[in-house]
Order: C-alpha cells, then structure tokens, then sequence
C-alpha cells in the first residue's frame, strides 16, 4: 500500500535557504543544493522549495538553483513561491520540477489553476493554502499569510481541486511556530471535502506529532515541515522508524 | 549510448540527469537513425495517451521504436511511456497502441475501491511477480514512485511487478528485449537509479 510521505520544505530567498539553517555534519549549512542532497539521503520522501525572492535576479538565481538541485536529487520536487502565470509553471518545470504550488497566484487569478492542469495535468499543480481560524470559521490568507481574503477556506479549496488541483497543502498559519502538533481540526475538514491527498503543514515540533498525525487522520497523505528538520531537532531517519514502529507505513 | 525519444511530450531533464548520475550517456532525440544506432531506448511520456500517440505517430517514431524493438535493442516505456508499449488505450476515448506488449490501458477507478484517491500518487513498494534483469538489484520492500490515474490491464504473464492500491495494479511489464514501468524510476532515490542501470546493462536477453 502507498506509504506517507515526510516532506521536508526549503525556503529560499537569494540563493539561499532561509529560516536560520543549524545542521550538523553540513560545511555549507545555507546551501538548498547541500540541504537537498542531504534530506535526500536521510529518507525524505519529496521536497518543496518555496522561492521568497521578490527580485528578478533572485528569481534568476533561484531557477538556476533548482536546475542544480534537479540534477543530483531524484525524488519528486515540488515548486512554489511566485506563481503567477502558466509561463511560471513552464520555466520551473523545464529545471526540474515535477509539481508546481500555487497560492496567491491563484487568489488572484482563477483561470491559473484550471489553466495549468490543462497543459500540464492536474498531478502536477498543488494548492497551497494558507488558513487561519476568523469569527469561528476557517479563513483563506494570502500574500504569505499577511492578508485576509474573507474567503471560506474548506470551500475554496473544494473548488481549487474541482478546477484541477491534483494535492493541496494546508499550513495552518494557527499552529504554524508554534511547535504545539499539527492542527488536526482543519485537516480533517478539508480532509473530508477532497479525495486529492492532502499534505499537512504547520505545527509539527517533535515526532509524536507526526504520529498523532498519521493515527488520528488516515486521510492525510503526508506530513510537510521545514525548520525541525533544518535544526536537527529531527532526523527524518528517526521519525520514519519510530513511524514504521507505530504501523505507519512509510519508506525505509 | 542510450537514446531517450523525444517527441514533444513531457519534460526529460530529470531522466536525462539521471542516466547521466550513474555514469551512462544519453541523447534526447528524435532523430530516427540516432535512436536506431542507440544500445538503449528509453520512450518515456507524461500526458494523455492520446495525444502523445498522435505525435508519436506524427513524427513516425511509432516505427522507428519498433524497428528498434524488432532489431534487438533493449527499450524501456516510462510512466505513459510504458502505456504506449501495449495494444491499447481507454484514456478519453479508443486508441492504438505499439503492440509491443499485450495489455490494454484502463482507469484505475475500475479495479480500486471508490474511497481510494486518484491518481495513484506516492511511494509504493513493488511486488515482483516474476525475476527479470532490470529488477536485479530490488530487495523486498523496495518502493518506487508513481503518479498515474490509468494502468495496464490484460498483461497477463507479461507483468513483471505490481503495486498494491486497492488492487494489484501493474507497475512494470516486459516481453522479450522490451520492457516497461509505470512508475517513475527517475523519481525513485537510489532504488530506481539501481533499476535505470541495470536496463543499462541489460543485453535484452
């Protein structure tokens, strides 16, 4: 049976991975080429790499880190961070990548989403939704989690996967830092509106919570975080063993 | 040399990057006497099944992969690749395949119980059904990656390994010096680089 996946996430912001990178064992702790090797060895089962660059020489700079990337890791690698146009979609796919993640760009343009799986099909365009609990309902966020769109989050993703999302990625901006488990409400509403997998984000601070995770909502296809794993605080090896010794299947 | 066809569907840095990892020279073309003179032909694709016939068919590679076939030459089908291998497809209508392989290709929702999600996306072990040399170096339990919502049916004792989803889907196939995997061994970490080579190494015997 298909395993769940442990996606470890690199932000990058002028060539470099951001969020205060404090590996051991790495001589170039910054470098997404080097981190990406590395988490690639440990067992991860995927990567994402979010570009957080606003420059044009930063998105130049980013494209070229990634063709990097591409040529020496060979497990699935899913792109986001200034998508806005199918031309977007292209110019990372052509480096590499395999999945491409889209959130504000979709906000603001609704023809992205159904434009994209047309060209490239729906396994290769994710959503990625910021949400945050507002007057007792889920809100969608956008622009990195700054702005409130007012829109309802479990039927705005609905529609994102009806228009051609194949996976969405929720990041609770709730439980996001705080280190606290992933915020298994929210999951399970957008679990039960969609039959895509549905990766989780945002929470995660020991390995008991991806446990948690995994046994509480069977629909969860994978667990997504970055600085726990960029910190050291856990080995992917250890989380995948302690996964498999609680009956979760996972690749070894 | 191992030619990759290139026929205008899908992104190939990734298969190329590979080859070239474990140390193989690839060629992306379409050029018919390139792929004709490779020791190796890898037809991959991603897409509709459809539409990639078409332009298969368009730039006559459907017989330049056959005549290949047909000499000898080991050739692998990757993802849709692997698809176009069989006699048929169901994808958004009734098309023809190569013929290089018995099968026909089916939507998955047929054979997969209806709360299981589609497409098959993920990490899944493969069950070797039978030895074959590109599997030489899979141990049990080794899982590969795959991304499809359609599967090869009716490959009877062509199916070299499956994937449990709800059903045994087929995950390779092969028959004689041609042989195919639905999942992505480019996509597949060390275990489906160890695959990608030993096709490489693979005399088609």
């Amino acid at each position: 049976m298909i395993t769940k996946r442990i996606i470890p996430c690199l932000d990058v912001k002028d060539g470099r991975v951001v969020k205060g990178v404090n590996f051991l064992g790495l001589a170039d702790v910054s470098s997404p080429v080097k981190l990406a090797e590395y988490y690639s060895q440990c067992g991860a089962d995927e990567l994402v790499f979010y570009d957080i660059t606003a420059s044009a020489e930063g998105r130049a700079l980013f494209t070229d880190i990634l063709r990097q990337v591409a040529e020496r890791v060979f497990i699935p690698l899913t792109v986001g961070g200034g998508i806005n146009t199918v031309a977007d979609f292209d110019r990372v796919l052509k480096c590499g990548a395999d999945k491409v993640s889209v959130n504000s760009g979709a906000i603001r343009n609704p023809d992205l989403i159904p434009a994209a799986a047309e060209r490239y099909g729906s396994q290769c365009v994710v959503i990625s939704a910021d949400v945050k609990r507002v007057d007792g309902e889920f809100r969608v966020f956008a622009k990195g989690g700054r702005e409130d769109t007012g829109m309802e989050a479990v039927s705005w993703i609905a529609r994102c996967v009806a228009n051609g999302a194949g996976e969405v990625v929720l990041n609770s901006i709730d439980t996001d830092g705080v280190k606290g488990g992933f915020d298994l409400q929210m999951l399970d509403a957008v679990c039960r509106a969609v039959n895509v997998p549905v990766i989780a984000s945002g929470g995660a601070g020991c390995i008991r919570d991806f446990v948690t995770l995994f046994k509480a909502l069977p629909r969860v296809d994978a667990g997504l975080a970055a600085s726990i794993f960029h910190f050291g605080e856990v080995q992917i090896s250890d989380l995948k063993r302690e996964l498999r010794a609680n009956d979760i299947n996972v690749r070894l | 040399m191992i030619a990759i066809i290139d026929y205008g569907v899908g992104n190939l840095f990734s298969l190329s990057h590979s080859l070239k990892a474990i140390g193989e020279e690839a060629v992306v073309t379409g050029d018919a006497e390139a792929i004709l003179a490779a020791d190796h032909v890898i037809l991959p694709g991603v897409g509709a099944f459809g539409d990639a016939a078409k332009k298969l068919r368009q730039n006559g590679l459907d017989a330049v992969v056959k005549e290949a076939a047909g000499r000898g030459t080991p050739v692998m089908g990757i993802c849709l690749g692997m698809q176009l291998l069989l006699d048929r497809s169901f994808e958004f209508g009734e098309h023809a395949g190569l013929g290089l392989i018995p099968g026909e290709v089916r939507p998955i929702s047929e054979v997969i119980p209806q709360d299981l999600k589609i497409p098959h996306i993920g990490w899944n072990p493969l069950n070797l059904a039978r030895p074959h040399p590109i599997f030489k170096g899979v141990k049990p339990g080794d899982c590969v990656y795959f991304v499809h919502s359609y599967y090869g049916a009716k490959c009877d004792d062509s199916v070299l390994a499956t994937a449990e989803y709800g059903a045994p889907l087929t995950a390779a196939v092969g028959r004689g010096n041609v042989c195919g995997c639905q999942f992505h061994p480019e996509k597949s970490g060390d275990v489906g680089l160890g695959i990608l080579k030993a096709f490489t190494e693979w005399n088609g015997q």
